[in-house]
């Protein structure tokens, strides 16, 4: 028995209706994305709302298109297969040579002139609204009172970049990116390996970031939220966990936040933390890694001067717990193969008095 | 030759292509395409990458700086740099050479509060496990021990890029670019110095 007449006899006419109803939801579902905050179709500020809605006139009238178009396919099929029938029937004689129809001729000659004027119709529809979403995206972008972020690509972390005309002010965190609600945003992208490309489903397009070259992408988040975003360019076995956030907060707390992270680390409290601190600054961890107000001071890595205020660690691969962040200084390479990270064999002692230095540094 | 001979003929002829028959040359066609595979697949192993490294502060290198030990014996043989035929490494330890600051004493090759490392003069030796020693151990004037602060694979895949510098490394493995303006040319096109021993210079 095959798997179709399978399905037929165990389901059912009614059965086999939803099961087809079920598929196309999950083809609906795999296209938009279960994530609420990865979501194209959920735009949070205009660039992400021009592109949606341009989707909405794009889809609705492809879609349209493509059924219609499917039917008259069918329906030539169909009638073929009829008038095959019907010679088959008259014994296969040649029928005599008809005459030209001529109501048929006409029939047929207005359809194909509808069928080319709506086509064109439609496509010039189309490429209007596209070329008016791409202008309304490049005129709603204003320079002024923009917040200015420096995002540089790493393989496979996002390094993040707050700068300011006070060079004390400027400082640099990792794969979270906080930005005030309803302030335009700009930030500049590039790259210090391969090509990588920002994106941020609910709030832009893509941007390639290109080594040795700047680019910079406009946005503004008009809601609260936490949206995710992802590396759109393949850069390596890990590019599918170079992920980041993006964090709109109200400007208030937005820069409360920013007052924080200028903030130089805390100093070490315990005995413990003081140990860890000995421990970061003289094994492997100070060749990359910096932490303000520390000998540590390399950009290779991610900067940990405030690693506990961050809710993810590795671009958001693990979370930023205590267990996951030992299991990432032991091994790294177990959690993504091929990072950067080298594995350390600390005492334990020494492992758990680094882990408290680092979750302190709030 | 009658007629219904070469007939017959045709038909033994069509029978021998007929799929039955052709049963084992196909057969032999799936070897063939699994033989092409598995040689496809065995030369990929030239550019594996090891993500499984060992901590740093391990060592792979048993180099001695005397010849005499207790008990007689002889010196280990020469140590090989497990990354010489990969390009990959090669191309990683170029990276670490800016990451690690390398540069900030040899530059890129040319030498300035450092040796150069692109011409035929070597101090301590050419080798592999000269390198790896200088890196692991430091040299005294200035070249700092890098002991227990990065891996082993990391060393060796710097040590293989130092190598290339002068054009000791096959043309198929050398970096044939730069992510910065570089006043020389890559190290894919330097030409091959043959390594000379040389002394400390005077200090004035």
């Amino acid at each position: 028995m095959t798997t179709r007449s399978a399905i037929n006899v165990r389901l059912g006419r009614a059965g086999r209706r939803v099961l087809g109803v079920a598929l196309a939801a999950v083809c609906v579902a795999s296209t938009t994305g279960f994530d609420a905050n990865q979501k194209v179709l959920a735009p949070a500020g205009p660039h992400a709302g021009g592109v949606s809605r341009l989707w909405w006139i794009f889809f609705p009238v492809l879609a349209v298109v493509y059924v219609v178009t499917l039917i008259f396919c069918a329906v030539a099929v169909a009638r073929g297969r009829a008038r095959q029938g019907r010679d088959a029937g008259a014994n296969s004689i040649p029928p005599p040579e008809a005459k030209p129809d001529e109501a048929r001729e006409r029939r047929v000659r207005s359809a194909v002139v509808v069928a080319t004027a709506l086509t064109t119709i439609i496509l010039f529809v189309l490429l209007v609204s596209s070329f008016l979403t791409g202008r309304e995206l490049t005129m709603t972008r204003s320079d002024a009172g923009a917040l200015t972020i420096e995002v540089t690509g790493h393989q496979w972390w996002w390094e993040v970049r707050y700068d300011d005309a006070v060079s004390a002010n400027v400082f640099t965190t990792a794969n979270e990116i906080h930005v005030p609600v309803g302030q335009p945003v700009i930030l500049r992208l590039s790259s210090t390996d391969v090509i990588h490309s920002f994106w941020v489903p609910n709030l832009a397009g893509k941007k390639d970031l290109i080594p040795g070259k700047s680019s910079s992408v406009w946005l503004r988040a008009d809601r609260e939220g936490v949206y995710r975003g992802q590396c759109a360019e393949f850069c390596g076995m890990q590019h599918a966990h170079m992920a980041f956030v993006v964090v709109a907060d109200p400007p208030d707390k937005f820069w409360a936040w920013v007052a924080a992270q200028r903030q130089p680390a805390v100093n070490p409290q315990t005995d413990s933390q003081k140990r860890g601190q000995a421990v970061f600054l003289s094994a492997t961890c100070v060749m990359c890694h910096a932490i303000q107000g520390t000998q540590a001071n390399a950009s290779v890595g991610p900067n940990l001067t405030h690693v506990a205020s961050r809710a993810w660690i590795a671009a958001e691969t693990i979370p930023n717990t205590r267990g996951h962040l030992s299991g990432w200084v032991a091994n790294a390479q177990g959690v993504k193969p091929g990072v950067l990270m080298p594995p350390n064999s600390l005492s334990s002692e020494d492992l758990q008095s680094l882990l408290d230095y680092l979750q302190s540094l709030k | 030759m009658k007629r219904g001979d070469l007939k017959s003929e045709i038909t033994n002829l069509r029978f021998c292509l007929s799929p039955s028959v052709r049963r084992p040359s196909a057969r032999a066609c799936v070897v063939a395409a699994w033989l092409a595979v598995v040689v496809a697949l065995a030369a990929c192993e030239r550019e594996k990458r090891e993500t499984v490294e060992a901590a740093p502060g391990a060592r792979t290198e048993a180099i001695s700086l005397s010849d005499l030990r207790p008990g007689g014996g002889s010196q280990p043989g020469e140590t090989k740099n497990p990354d010489e035929g990969r390009a990959y490494d090669i191309s990683q330890g170029k990276q670490f050479f800016s990451y690690y600051n390398c540069a900030g004493c040899h530059f890129n090759g040319g030498g300035g509060i450092g040796p150069p490392l692109m011409d035929d003069k070597w101090i301590y030796g050419s080798d592999p496990a000269n390198i790896y020693e200088t890196i692991v151990e430091g040299r005294p004037n200035g070249m700092p021990s890098f002991r227990g602060k990065i891996t082993d694979a990391q060393v060796w895949q710097l040590v293989g890029y130092v190598r290339s510098m002068s054009g000791q490394l096959p043309k198929d493995v050398s970096p044939t670019r730069s992510d910065h303006m570089n006043a020389r040319k890559s190290e894919q096109t330097t030409e091959k110095e043959q390594p000379k021993k040389t002394t400390l210079p005077e200090t004035k």
